[in-house]
């Protein structure tokens, strides 16, 4: 029996595997995200995923927006008028000025009407106006404090998995390799499972009739088709810059705790790892993170915790509410006539 | 040194109406929402309305049948098979797949409030459907009778009681465990309201079925209908109070919006009809005017919860700022 809550050494075995192999993660070094998303293209590929919208979202060079069931991979580009670390500068022929980041970005947001939270999954609701134009403020400041954070983002296979947990269908499921799947044959489109997830990540895929797999949940999983086979999840092989790092989990986290040693000892003192934690709230994550900000800065959760964790407390509720109810039925007839 | 933050951060405000509290500073991409809103449409807010009201008709039925009560026990136990019967149909019509309905039934998980859930009701469902088939079938006219063989009359006939009190025996979990479908998900406004919300259910669910059972039957036997729909209606309101105190920034979006809106008037048609039901003892027309404005307010308090869940998780604000508070208090 899985334990709702705290650190799962071996989370096949307790979902009752016998003799898994170790499990299975990703450790995304956004240290080295050069924002190619190659990891976005390979996943689509691979995996047979229909287009998420072919939309301008006016949020730097994010024009894919969010995880959902048609984006497993999700590159965010975040734009910052901070150094990132020791850098120098190395040229003198650097334009001045404050950057025009910041009023772009403006002029963007300005530019979007609709329903925001439909980005990347519904190209429909959001409409785009005229862009206003932009005044930049003028001065002969050196602009030397600016720094771009790119980072895939991907679903994280949580030690404790809410959407696994509240599947009606057993269709979610956890494999050998401890990661969490979608039985596409099984799952009816209850949709349970997206309001569940901590990070917004699984999705109800919409589209035509005649779309692959519409109607259902739809995520990430781990290319549990090329792990049978011991080959790396496709985005893992695509990626250039060896920021998306597959392999062991246990493994994994000592690599990523050396990489933010190192980031530390050179300068960068913004580095930190998130989801690594087995003790955090959702029992550490199977795909975790080098961030160089807070994790809301990625669109992510600062401190996610699996709804199942207060599950107990819910039925036990539940439990003494039914019976109030009953009471009060009961008391309802006793005593007088009319 | 953080412009661009900070603009994040001013961001967060959003949504209509007065701030119950002051705008939190918090960060996000681009203001998108952390989490996903439930894909569910009107079908889910209108399935826990119809299910309360389905669960309290079956323990009133069941209540007028040992008690003698024969029209009580008629509107109870028909107003249960249509609630349950428009409720089954909303809940397969929700599904991405509804040809999948059954795969419902591969497994029974306690981890996942939808599946007991569908146990639950699998339990009820025939057991109302009994009941109110016999009513149906005394009702109607002799010609549609005719078409049924005798054994069938005489089974519905003999089956009627012990289908109508084993419905009753399963109904309050009927009411309640639909707050913890809701209560079980990362949805800021639905999962903070966890401890109270089955409470708020049961008593939205006790005011609903009393409502129809005033508007449904004569004086004479009126009188169970009524205290369980006062009661309820009490326990609604009283409890919906505490539940918003205990919320902290998820019980924002209860006051705003459409959800603002859904709530205010389930709170007042809900006091106008606690308050009609009680004056109205002696009047047919204000006891059934009183029975419709609970019913009103009951479908209201559902509506009205389902949407402030829903723009709960459309708004960055209500996932990141309490996460956040608790990570600084931790330090």
């Amino acid at each position: 029996m899985t334990e709702l809550f705290g650190p799962d050494p071996s989370v096949a075995s307790s979902a009752g595997w016998a003799d898994p192999p170790p499990r299975k993660g990703f450790f995304t070094d956004t240290s080295v995200c050069i924002g190619c998303k190659a990891c976005e293209v390979a996943c689509k590929e691979w995996n047979g995923v229909p287009d998420d919208g072919f939309n301008l979202l006016g949020s730097s060079y994010d024009n894919t927006g969010a995880l959902g069931a048609s984006t497993w991979r999700h590159v965010a580009f975040i734009e910052q008028p901070r150094r990132s670390g020791n850098e120098q500068q190395f040229f003198s022929e650097l334009p001045v000025g404050p950057s025009a980041t910041d009023a772009l970005n403006r002029a963007g947001d300005a530019a979007l009407s609709g329903d925001r939270s439909a980005l990347g999954t519904n190209t429909e609701a959001v409409a785009i106006q005229a862009v206003p134009p932009t005044e930049l403020p003028e001065s002969g400041e050196p602009r030397d404090e600016i720094r771009w954070l790119m980072s895939s983002d991907v679903c994280k296979h949580c030690t404790h998995a809410a959407c696994l947990d509240v599947c009606p269908t057993g269709s979610l499921f956890r494999t050998e390799f401890g990661t969490v799947v979608v039985q596409d044959d099984i799952c009816n489109g209850c949709g349970y499972c997206i309001p569940a997830c901590p990070f917004g990540v699984i999705d109800r895929r919409t589209g035509d009739p005649g779309t692959k797999n519409v109607g259902i949940a739809q995520k990430c999983t781990l290319c549990y088709d090329r792990l049978e086979s011991g080959h790396l999840p496709a985005c893992a092989q695509a990626c250039p810059t060896e920021s998306i790092q597959f392999g062991d989990l246990d493994e994994l986290r000592v690599r990523a705790q050396a990489r933010v040693d190192a980031l530390h000892e050179a300068g960068v003192s913004s580095a930190r790892l998130y989801l690594d934690d087995p003790n955090d709230g959702i029992g550490g994550a199977g795909a975790f993170f080098l961030l160089q900000d807070d994790p809301e800065v990625y669109g992510l959760p600062p401190d996610p915790v699996v709804t199942t964790r207060d599950l107990p407390q819910m039925w036990q509720q539940a439990g003494l509410a039914a019976v109030s109810l009953l009471a009060g039925a009961v008391a309802a007839f006793v005593g007088r006539k009319r | 040194m953080t412009e661009v933050k900070r603009r994040r951060r001013a961001r967060g405000g959003g949504g209509d109406g007065a701030p119950v509290v002051p705008d939190a500073k918090f960060s996000s991409y681009y203001g998108r929402p952390v989490l996903k809103a439930a894909p569910w449409e009107k079908d889910i807010p209108a399935y826990l309305f119809l299910g309360g009201l389905a669960a309290g008709s079956s323990l009133l039925a069941a209540g007028a049948d040992v008690t003698n009560r024969p029209a009580l026990r008629r509107s109870g136990r028909l107003g249960a098979l249509g609630a349950i019967t428009l409720s089954l149909a909303a809940l397969v019509h929700d599904l991405g797949k509804p040809s999948r309905f059954l795969n419902m039934l591969r497994v029974a998980k306690p981890t996942s409030p939808m599946s007991m859930g569908t146990w639950i009701l699998s339990l009820y469902g025939p057991a109302a459907g009994v009941a109110g088939a016999a009513e149906l079938v005394a009702l109607a006219p002799r010609w549609i009778d005719r078409l049924l063989p005798r054994w069938a009359r005489w089974l519905l006939t003999v089956l009627s009681t012990p289908a109508g009190l084993s419905a009753a025996a399963i109904a309050p979990a009927v009411a309640s465990y639909t707050s913890v479908l809701l209560a079980d998900t990362a949805t800021p406004s639905w999962h903070e309201a966890r401890r109270e919300l089955p409470f708020v259910f049961v008593g939205s669910a006790a005011a609903a079925s009393g409502g129809l059972g005033l508007l449904a039957a004569p004086l004479a036997e009126a009188g169970p209908a009524r205290r369980l729909a006062v009661t309820g209606a009490v326990a609604e309101l009283a409890v919906s109070s505490r539940m918003e105190r205990s919320m902290g920034l998820a019980a924002e979006p209860l006051h705003q919006g459409t959800a603002g809106t859904l709530i205010r008037a389930s709170r007042a048609l809900t006091a106008t009809g606690a308050l009609g039901a009680l004056a109205g003892s002696r009047s047919r027309v204000v006891s059934a005017i009183s029975g419709a404005a609970l019913l009103a307010g009951s479908a209201c308090t559902r509506f009205g919860i389902f949407e402030a869940g829903q723009a709960s998780a459309r708004d960055p604000k209500y996932t990141v700022v309490p996460q956040r508070n608790r990570i600084d208090a931790a330090q």
